[in-house]
């Protein structure tokens, strides 16, 4: 029945598609957690009443954050050409597309990191400060656990934005679904091949949602 | 134990500089339970924060336990901090951890090691009254057991003052008495020093030994519990002794005490943290052929004795009446005749 419906699409393209897909997104979801943690708890420490209250500090990183949340994703692709090519050696396929994805998407996620972070309890960090904590004990023990389920909601966010980001990489032949449904179905005018790889794109969306909720309210405590 | 010396905050704002708390003086002594009481926006919030320098103090100096807190570096002031305890008005409790983690928590901060805090824990659990609840997140209890935690917690590290930024003020009255009783409970077993604020008159009734009245970032009277409550000076003070003391009735009662009992006389007697001569009552009734009828009291425990005062009617003969009144003079219990003049 399934070659009836979609008789253009080859079961071993479609595996080597999603694979790729999936590599990007799981290898960029993980660099752009730690990106973007970094950058939002600077966003949040460096803040007006932060532990490291800095307004220059604090100026920099929102400027830095603003600015590349402001590039539209196929540009900055391009523009990040001599940087990939600087780090990864190639600025084509999949590893090639990495760079962009991490660099596009951590801005996007510092900015949840910090809402996540602005949710804290004022009272508990001060708690800890009364206790005698280093500033060190404040971030990993308090801010980081405290704000874990926004943390999880966000990276979840973050990471559906990152799989359709690996679409538009396409234009570098990163390859993944996105890459394969313009060059082999739409061009070919294989529509079949179209939606197939929608349903798959659809589907890891939902995966990923779901492991995210899941996740999210099972750290939840509150 | 404690000593402040002209200790003062100024708050800078846009339009003008508040001094929260103003050239303030108090010495605090080991063993003691002692309460600030004041208004909202008398400073007493601000004057505790300054204790473990949660605020910084513009001017003024602080020792605690023979240690100058105001001159100490930040490190410094960290490993000071772990040896004073802090409780606050919102538990504030790590929501993501357990009760037993929350109480492991400082013991965590000191670099105590896995065994020891286990082995601490496991007593504080136990001395708070949270036994069985070690597995529990703080979303799960009541905000009694919450604040038991947060006392839990406050003594891991075995501080030498406990600081209570008005640690009952969120529970209802049942729980308040309940955490009240382990906080004395507490004072009673390790000799903890505890500074607590309030603006409950009931509280400093119930477990306080000496008290100071806060108004605009000043002390205005200060001193034993029993000798401000039973002689406020300043204003301020009056009103707060009339949050447990008041009695709104009572000049409704003597005016009709003066229409309704004209035979006999109306005295009043001042009973002022009586130990010995709570039954004074009974102990004239038997010793003088009078009758005694009480009209209209109020008598509540303090940390020192009963403090009250009892509207009663002598009948009897007039000369034996009068011994009685003298006799009453010899006790320590004050009386006052013809209360309507």
């Amino acid at each position: 029945m399934l070659e009836e419906l979609f008789p253009n699409v080859k079961v071993e393209d479609m595996i080597e598609a999603t694979n790729e897909t999936l590599y990007m997104t799981s290898v960029s979801v993980a660099g752009t957690f730690i990106l973007g943690l970094l950058l939002g708890l600077l966003l949040y420490l460096s803040g007006p009443g932060g532990l490291w209250d800095n307004k220059l500090l604090n100026w920099v990183t929102a400027s830095v954050v603003n600015v590349f949340r402001a590039i539209p994703f196929i540009i900055l692709i391009l523009l990040l050409f001599p940087f990939t090519d600087f780090l990864m050696g190639t600025i084509r396929g999949p590893g090639a597309a990495l760079p962009a994805l991490i660099i596009g998407g951590a801005p996007f996620y510092a900015r949840l990191v910090e809402i996540a972070l602005k949710e804290v309890d004022k009272g508990v960090i001060e708690a800890a400060k009364a206790m005698g904590s280093k500033y060190r004990t404040i971030i990993f023990k308090v801010l980081l656990p405290e704000s874990m389920p926004a943390l999880i909601s966000g990276i979840t966010v973050t990471a559906i934005a990152l799989i359709s980001y690996t679409a538009v990489a396409g234009v570098i032949g990163a390859g993944g679904l996105g890459d394969f449904a313009y060059f082999y179905g739409f061009q070919r005018r294989d529509f079949d091949v179209v939606a197939f790889c929608t349903i798959l794109i659809v589907i890891i969306v939902f995966i990923f949602q779901f492991i995210g909720d899941f996740v999210s309210r099972k750290l939840d405590k509150r | 134990m404690i000593s402040i010396k002209n200790l003062t905050k100024v708050f800078h704002t846009k339009d003008q500089d508040v001094r929260a708390v103003d050239e303030l003086n108090l010495s605090i002594g080991k063993g003691e339970i002692y309460g600030v009481i004041g208004y909202s926006g008398a400073g007493k919030s601000t004057f505790i924060r300054l204790l473990n320098r949660l605020e910084e103090p513009s001017s003024g100096e602080i020792e605690l336990n023979n240690q100058d807190l105001t001159g100490l570096k930040k490190n410094e002031l960290r490993l000071a901090r772990q040896e004073i305890g802090m409780i606050f008005q919102h538990f504030n409790l790590l929501w993501s951890r357990t009760v037993f983690d929350n109480i492991a928590f400082p013991l965590e901060i000191a670099g105590a090691s896995k065994k020891t805090r286990e082995e601490r824990v496991n007593e504080l659990i136990e001395l708070v009254g949270l036994s069985g609840r070690g597995n529990s997140y703080p979303s799960q209890l009541s905000g009694g057991q919450k604040q038991r935690v947060g006392i839990a917690r406050a003594l891991a590290n075995n501080p030498k003052v406990l600081l209570c930024d008005e640690a009952t003020s969120a529970l209802d009255p049942e729980t308040t008495d309940s955490i009240l009783d382990l906080l004395v409970d507490i004072n009673e077993k390790l000799g903890l020093t505890i500074v607590l604020i309030t603006h409950e008159m009931h509280v400093i009734r119930k477990i306080c030994h000496r008290v100071a009245v806060m108004e605009k970032g000043k002390v205005v009277e200060e001193g034993d519990v029993l000798d401000v409550f039973l002689h406020p000076k300043e204003k301020v003070t009056k009103r707060f002794v009339d949050q447990v003391m008041g009695d709104p009735d009572r000049e409704e009662s003597l005016h009709l005490i003066q229409e309704n009992y004209q035979s006999g006389e109306v005295i009043q007697l001042h009973f002022v943290g009586e130990n010995t001569n709570q039954a004074l009552i009974s102990d004239l009734s038997r010793k003088f052929n009078v009758d005694i009828n009480i009209l209209h009291g109020k008598i509540t425990q303090t940390q020192k004795g009963a403090y009250g005062t009892m509207l009663v009617q002598l009948v009897g003969d007039k000369l034996v009446v009068n011994q009685a009144i003298d006799y009453i003079r010899t006790t320590s219990v004050e009386v006052e005749v013809d209360p309507n003049a």
